[in-house]
């Protein structure tokens, strides 16, 4: 066992001195500048730099952290408990047997949750659509709705496995479930948020419901669907990976993957997966957040983090 | 008294709009109007001035139809109404010209037909050059501008306007009362104007009224009798500061 790393990792210093660290980050700094005019060129990369430098910082700190807790708090009969980063490196991101079983995981799951949130979507404009136009409909189903986000997943996932079976339909349901919910309510939110000024200039020139619909509820609704997409999207990969880690059958997702390293120790290998899943889940958010920079960007003032 | 309010075509010889005995009580018991009659023909512009609160917005959304009045009967032909808001009321996600061309769109005018009353409208209120900006990159005075071009597409023969340069800064409400004293020239409609500004009153108008506090009644009536097209200037004339100062005690006496 090597003490230091040979893996090169970005230290503090190595932020300062080496301007070709910038531009990997600069799209994310980009996101986080609010989205008016773009700032003279000239800050700009010392912006992206500033924006970049304190979670390098923090990140390498981690790091630094992980080799402590490997090295020093763990005795060596103990260490397999956290192996230290470049180990992890090793034998999970860098052996292409194990990284290729679990991205192969992490591709089913990925499936899983987008026919997940494809199918909430449908179910949850379409209801929210119904609900902005009748109050009746609004107060039958918004019960219902608050209810469903209360369940807890984990205790109804046994019962979805015993009505469904325990493959990819299963999956997909937990899915739906858990990623519902936002899209509804912020749709709901946003179909609602039309001013009253605006209503009246398309009830003063005649607009008939679907008009009123499609040119003015619609397109007022996009920013807050967009802030529900983000979330339902983070939580549909949530649900994919709950319902893979109960249902065995069908093609394994990361779920089953999680628990087979958990339960043979694979320390490197869980590690891994658990890196993955979560940069699952962060390209997930950004993907819907650059989409909707690219739909309503032009003229919605959007606060895009991350 | 019926309290119909159903429009009447314009045919008959009350004038372009016409209120008669109009009231408004809430449901909450608020007597926001009471007894106003009076009528406006095309080639007349009054102007309603009155302290805040007193009902003159009330009066426009009982003459657009938003509201039903309690009492009284409104008569005015409802088709192609013109109506600006107290604010711009854009839609954000459309450009200047999309807002323009928003209400010729709602009266099912083809693309060709919008396209020409936008940039003919556009041209009118000085926004050339400012057909793709979206609303969030305008100031004020251009919001507001914006918002009168899409009212103008129309061409209504009735005008409403409800305090629309309250929110702007003194010199370009100059600017914008000079464009619709023009616009109301080239354009002969009837316009209704609601204002707290008497100088914008008089500059603009051929009648200024006055409204009491709540329940808004009319109580005084000025004609104002310059000639169009009124240059800047007017607003020093001695004529102009006197009618302003009588518009302005009638304003007090009735509070
Ligand atoms: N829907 C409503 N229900 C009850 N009261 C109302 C309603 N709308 C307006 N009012 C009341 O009627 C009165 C007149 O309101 P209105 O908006 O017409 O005044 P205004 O003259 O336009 O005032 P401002 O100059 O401040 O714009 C106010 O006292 C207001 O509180
Ligand atoms: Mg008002």
């Amino acid at each position: 066992m090597t003490t230091i790393p040979d893996v090169t990792r970005p230290g503090p210093e190595d932020t300062d001195g080496h301007p070709g660290s910038a531009p990997d980050v600069s799209l994310e700094a980009d996101a986080l500048v609010h989205a008016p005019g773009p700032p003279p060129g000239a800050s700009r990369p010392r912006t992206a730099l500033r924006a970049a430098v304190p979670p390098l910082v923090l990140g390498s700190a981690l790091i630094g952290l992980w080799y402590v807790i490997s090295y020093v708090i763990l005795e060596p009969h103990r260490r397999f408990l956290l192996q230290p980063p470049h180990q992890v490196l090793d034998n999970g991101f860098l052996d292409w047997d194990a990284y290729s079983r679990i991205l192969r995981a992490l591709w089913n799951s990925t499936q899983v949750a987008l026919i997940g949130l494809g199918i909430a979507i449908s179910i949850g404009f379409f209801l929210a659509t119904i609900m902005s136009q009748a109050k009746m409909v609004e107060r039958a189903v918004f019960p219902f709705a608050v209810t469903l986000q209360a369940i807890p997943i984990l205790a109804i996932v046994p019962m979805i496995g015993f009505w469904f079976g325990y493959g990819t339909t299963a999956r997909v349901i937990v899915c739906i479930i858990i990623s519902l919910f936002p899209i509804i309510m912020n749709t709901l939110f946003g179909l609602q948020s039309a001013e009253r000024g605006m209503h009246d200039l398309f009830t003063l020139h005649h607009a008939n419901r679907l008009t009123r619909l499609r040119k003015l509820m619609f397109p007022a609704a996009l920013p807050a669907v967009f802030a529900g997409l983000r979330i339902s999207a983070g939580l549909s990969v949530i649900g994919a990976i709950v319902g893979d880690f109960f249902f065995g059958q069908g093609e394994a997702g990361i779920g089953q993957l999680l628990r087979r390293y958990a339960s043979q120790l694979d320390g490197e290998e869980l590690l891994t997966s658990v890196i993955m899943s979560s940069a699952l889940g962060v390209v997930v958010f950004w993907t819907f957040g650059w989409i909707q920079k690219l739909v309503i960007g032009k003229w919605h003032e959007t606060e895009v983090l991350g | 008294m019926k309290g119909e309010t159903d429009l009447v075509m314009t045919s008959n010889t009350n004038g372009a709009l016409s209120f008669d005995g109009i009231g408004m009580i809430f449901p909450d018991g608020t007597e926001a109007l009471q007894e106003i009659t009076f009528s406006i023909d095309r080639g007349e512009f009054i102007t309603v001035v009155g302290p805040s609160g007193c009902g003159k917005s009330t009066l426009l959304r009982i003459a657009s139809g938003l509201l039903e009045p309690t009492a009284g009967s409104v008569e005015v032909d409802r088709d192609r109404l013109g109506y600006v808001f107290q604010d711009a009321t854009l839609l954000p996600w459309r450009t200047v010209r999309q807002n323009v061309e928003l209400l010729a769109e709602l009266h099912g005018f083809d693309t060709a037909e919008r396209k020409r009353l936008s940039t003919a409208a556009i041209d009118l209120v000085g926004l050339q050059g400012f057909e793709n900006h979206y609303p969030k990159s305008l100031s004020g005075g251009m919001k507001m501008r914006t918002s009168l071009a899409r009212t103008l597409t129309l061409k209504p023969p009735v005008f409403l306007f409800d305090e629309p340069f309250g929110a702007v800064d003194e010199i370009t409400r100059e600017h914008l009362n000079e464009e619709t004293q023009r616009l109301f020239q080239s354009e002969g409609f009837a316009g209704l104007f609601i204002t707290h500004s008497i100088s914008e009153a008089v500059f603009m108008s051929t009648k200024v009224l006055v409204m009491s506090n709540r329940p808004g009644r009319i109580v005084a009536s000025f004609d104002v009798p310059f000639g169009y097209p009124r240059q800047p200037q007017l607003r020093f004339d001695p004529e102009f500061a006197l009618l302003s100062g009588e518009v302005s005690l009638a304003l007090r006496g009735s509070t």
